[in-house]
């Protein structure tokens, strides 16, 4: 089962804290806001992913299990 | 020319009256329990797709609202689009095509509950329409009429929802799905008005008779409404399909040389107008990076200046973001700004290029659609309008600047906090 990251665009507010804890998948724009790399994390990386989530000050950070498909329904 | 649908039987003189509506589009079947499954195979043959923007097939749609709750649904008449009048021309010409629609979608998902969301000045005609039906209702389904929100968000979906729920109208992280979860945790089926009305249409005359008008990725007619350099502007009704080039004849023709349309709404694209070939669907538009969106159509004249309202419109979206995500309250700021510099000429080096680095750096990461429209907009501006862009960037602006405004950025109204 992959795992993946994703982020509450909401919740997010910037600190940037991801970035700097898991530089490999994790960006920052060019406003400060995170881009993640989507594609699935390896288990040599799972600590260092899970560091990020876990200093995220909004809990905007999270790592899921199985692809989730974001399919809209139409806005 | 088509035979008109949703707009037959219109006289021009105020909201059709029950009997006239009977007598134009006959009796309104019912979808039974045990009819739902077959209604719903139905609507999915049809390949009616949502007529709110997003062009979701209705069917799948429909037969995604699962849940252990009650499920409702939602009708949305919001229609924040500026240059967009098409559901406001149902609601107040053949409000009864609407509720029709609205009766069929509840049944479809066994909802006792319908809210329809509309603009304050057309609830009235509704109501008469209600009051209309009181005897021949059907009593297992409750309509309840409900003022939308204002902004341009306020008709996303999840943003429609927060509304009716009496929450601020702006949009939510999806997933889960309105479908899923919605309304108060409630499954929630949420259609634009002229989905609605199709929707009533599928009903009567079935799926092949839908699919007799369009092409067959995209079948049916759809409402547009056109304006801007165009004799006539208003509401039309048009088989999908239909050579983008005849548009402005169909509104009485264009006052001017054409220079370019703005297609779907501010969250659509700009079009060439010498596209020949390019047709009013989905394949067609996807090509030149447009859709079918809100169907506005915006006839832009060679007296009007690209730039400008390129610039305006911009300045507009950014204003218009819910405020709720980094990306899109930053990135479309700077995009608003950056287009502002080009338009008056005083650029720094790199403007034009900021301009495709910061609308790509935004795509997808909002909570809604919102970042990804304006980008899409101004990308298409960039393909379509780059001598004029480079021109202005340049210092050179053109003695159509000052010009009025063909697309409408009206001010803001006041939001609940």
């Amino acid at each position: 089962m992959s795992e993946r990251l994703h982020v509450n665009p909401i919740a997010c507010t910037g600190h940037g804290l991801c970035a700097d804890l898991f530089p490999e998948r994790i960006s920052l724009d060019d406003w400060g806001y995170p881009i993640l790399d989507a594609t699935p994390i390896p288990p040599d990386l799972r600590k260092h992913a899970m560091r990020a989530v876990r200093a995220c000050p909004t809990i905007a950070l999270r790592l899921e299990r199985a692809a989730r498909t974001t399919q809209t329904t139409g806005a | 020319m088509t035979e008109p649908r949703l707009l037959a039987g219109l006289s021009g003189s105020g909201p059709m009256s029950l009997a006239r509506h009977v007598a134009t589009h006959g009796e309104l079947p019912a979808v039974s329990a045990s009819g739902r499954p077959a209604f719903l195979a139905e609507v999915t043959a049809s390949g009616l797709r949502g007529r709110g923007g997003a062009g979701f097939p209705a069917g799948v749609k429909g037969g995604a609202v699962a849940g252990q709750r009650p499920p409702v649904v939602i009708i949305n008449g919001s229609e924040s689009e500026p240059m967009s009048s098409k559901d406001r021309v149902l609601l107040t010409h053949t409000p009864h095509l609407v509720i029709d629609g609205a009766q069929i979608a509840a049944e479809t998902v066994a909802a006792r509950e319908v809210i329809l969301v509309a603009a304050p000045e057309v609830l009235p005609c509704l109501r008469s329409a209600l009051e209309e039906r009181r005897s021949v209702a059907r009593p297992e389904t409750r309509l309840r009429l409900l003022p939308g929100g204002s902004g341009y968000v306020a008709g996303e979906e999840t943003a429609l929802i927060a509304h009716v729920e009496g929450r601020p109208a702006l949009p939510r992280v999806k997933p889960p799905l309105p479908v899923e979860k919605g309304l108060r945790g409630r499954p929630t089926l949420v259609h634009n008005v002229e989905t609605t009305a199709q929707l009533a249409l599928v009903a009567r005359h079935g799926a092949e008779w839908f699919r007799a008008e369009g092409t067959r990725g995209h079948p049916g007619t759809t409402l547009v409404t056109v304006s801007g350099a165009v004799a006539e502007p208003g509401v039309y009704e048009v088989p999908l399909g239909i050579p983008l080039s005849q548009l402005p004849g169909i509104a009485g023709g264009a006052l001017e040389p054409i220079r370019a349309l703005l297609v779907g709404g501010y969250f659509g694209a700009w079009v060439d107008a010498d596209g020949t070939g390019i047709t009013l669907d989905e394949a067609s538009l996807r090509d030149q990076g447009a859709s079918v969106g809100a169907g506005v159509i915006v006839v832009l004249g060679q007296s009007a200046c690209p730039v400008a309202e390129t610039a305006r419109l911009a300045a507009w979206m950014s204003a218009e973001s819910a405020g709720q995500c980094g990306p899109c309250v930053h990135g479309l700021a700077s995009l608003a700004e950056v287009l502002q510099r080009i338009a008056s000429g005083r650029t720094y080096p790199g403007d034009i290029e900021l301009l495709a680095r910061w609308g790509a750096m935004i795509h997808g990461r909002g909570a809604c659609r919102h970042p990804d429209g304006v980008a899409r907009m101004i990308a298409s501006a960039t393909r379509v309008f780059p001598h004029e862009l480079a021109n202005h960037a340049r210092g050179r602006p053109c003695r159509s600047c000052d010009a009025p405004a063909t697309l409408l950025t009206p001010e803001r109204r006041r939001r609940a906090a």
